[in-house]
């Protein structure tokens, strides 16, 4: 599916309004369902022997999700030269690593490489990559790099191809060369295009990199996880529930501010 | 070392088809949810009174922001007190006690829900023009204004963003197998655990949801491409 051309662009005033709505929203609602649901509340001594691993785990989920989505764009970077290439084998095996990526869930895409790394552990150890997979949260930086690329692919090749027609005729009719055309033309707007499905990439990558959780990586959820079994107090996993959305709402603002300031030379849309 | 996939004793293939059958079955069952809630959220928060649309954007934003596996906890642990809890204010005995397949309904719907409302919400602001007012135009009241001139567009044109937002549900939905729902990323895994074959359970099921994602990404745009027979693009 296509991607959309440019979004219109946000009320410039009201970022800093939503922000503090967003706090003052994700606080209150956190207070009443602590208020419904802990069984007998979080102490305050409780409370601040916990806040430093969750503010841990929240460092470690930004880490996995900034990671993944960097070397995913550098892989994606490859990718992306690959397809343009006339070779037909090539193209096709990088759109069914796409497939494959973007049509599974990212956690059988986990599994796969974390399990399926301990079934071929003495393969690994011969070929010296053991120490690399022996370490759950390798896996899952692995796993999301693969992941992330095959949908930063899929993005900027969208945007790119997009692009109206008349950009490439109009330089070539300048005697551009065909990759100055790409690196200097046609990439930099496709780019802008493709910046607000990218920084949904991270809040994407940020949010699901939570399966980590699952293979004993102590991420925001795996901490939250671990309170909860440590205390029983449901409270843990809704103090984490308020700080994704924190994160994600954050995102979203950087995402907002950047791409004003990117388009300031462009007339407002809508 | 493919008798491990037979089907009958001795291998896993019935129990891998089961598993796909529950995991079709908690994704469709999550989508007349997921759409009713989603439209419920876009009209409100469209709405003309403040409190009314800033509630139900906060509401949305906070199901778009919480990691589905979490939500899911939410639901699972959280929904299951808050349910106890209303039971004998209402005057009703008994427990309550969530399935992970009921669990996961509700937690793929709302998540549904939340992202759909997005669209059409789109679709809304875009439909505010020329048509609606034709129809007032036409003298058609409030009701059929909403059954025969809105609720069309918005799943015509919000028809793209609802499959993909479909496609992320069937995902979604392998997540439902960490509170024991036995679909197919659950029956793998016990497969997988049990033989130790763990590449070719979980390869046996991402090529599963490849074929269910493609199959039905390829349908929904033939649909699509059947709803837009004799109209301009846009």
């Amino acid at each position: 599916m296509a991607e959309a051309p440019f979004s219109p662009r946000p009320d410039r005033s009201s970022g800093l309004v939503r922000a503090g709505l967003l706090v003052a929203s994700a606080l209150g609602a956190g207070l009443l369902l602590q208020l419904l649901l802990g069984s007998n509340g979080i102490d305050a001594a409780d409370f601040a022997a916990a806040l430093p691993l969750l503010l841990r785990g929240l460092g470690l989920t930004v880490f996995i999700s900034v990671v993944s989505v960097l070397l995913g764009s550098l892989l994606g970077a490859g990718l992306l030269a690959g397809l343009l290439q006339p070779w037909g084998s090539l193209k096709t095996g990088i759109w069914a690593f796409c497939i494959a990526f973007r049509g599974t869930p990212a956690i059988a895409q986990l599994y796969l490489i974390y399990y399926g790394a301990g079934e071929i552990h003495g393969l690994l150890r011969d070929a010296h990559l053991w120490w690399f997979f022996r370490e759950p949260l390798n896996c899952v930086i692995f796993t999301f790099t693969l992941n992330s690329a095959a949908y930063q692919t899929r993005i900027i090749h969208g945007a790119l191809v997009n692009l109206p027609r008349e950009q490439t005729d109009a330089a070539q009719s300048l005697g551009l060369s065909r990759s100055v055309t790409l690196v200097r033309i046609l990439l930099p707007q496709a780019l802008l295009t493709a910046l607000r499905p990218l920084g949904n990439e991270v809040a994407k990558v940020a949010k699901a990199s939570s399966v980590a959780s699952l293979v004993t990586v102590l991420d925001l959820l795996g901490t939250a996880k671990y309170l909860v079994g440590q205390s029983l107090d449901f409270g843990f996993y809704i103090l984490a529930a308020m700080l994704y959305v924190l994160l994600v709402g954050g995102i979203r603002l950087a995402v907002d501010a950047i791409e004003r300031r990117l388009t300031r030379h462009l007339p407002p849309v809508g | 070392m493919l008798q491990v996939l037979q089907f009958g004793a001795g291998g896993w293939g019935g129990e891998l088809a089961a598993g796909l059958v529950v995991t079709l079955a908690l994704a469709a069952s999550a989508l007349p949810l997921g759409l009713a809630s989603g439209l419920a959220l876009a009209f409100a928060t469209h709405s003309r009174r403040a409190w009314l649309r800033e509630s139900s954007a906060a509401f949305a934003g906070a199901f778009r922001g919480i990691p589905e596996l979490l939500t899911l906890f939410l639901v699972y642990i959280g929904g299951q007190r808050l349910i106890n809890l209303a039971l004998p204010l209402l005057g009703l005995g008994g427990r309550f006690e969530f399935s992970g397949f009921l669990a996961g309904t509700v937690t793929l719907g709302l998540v549904f829900g939340a992202y759909a409302s997005e669209v059409f919400l789109g679709v809304l602001r875009t439909l505010d023009g020329s048509s609606l007012e034709a129809a007032r135009a036409l003298g058609l009241g409030r009701w059929p204004v909403l059954r025969f001139i809105v609720l069309p567009e918005l799943f015509r044109l919000g028809l793209p963003g609802l499959s993909n937002q479909w496609l992320s549900t069937v995902k979604q939905s392998a997540l439902v197998s960490v509170v024991a729902c036995d679909e197919l990323l659950r029956r793998s895994y016990l497969a997988a655990t049990s033989t130790g074959d763990h590449i070719l359970f979980y390869g046996v099921a991402c090529l599963a949801y490849i074929a269910i994602t493609t199959a039905s990404e390829a349908a929904l745009a033939a649909w699509h491409r059947r709803l837009s027979r004799g109209r301009s693009r846009g």
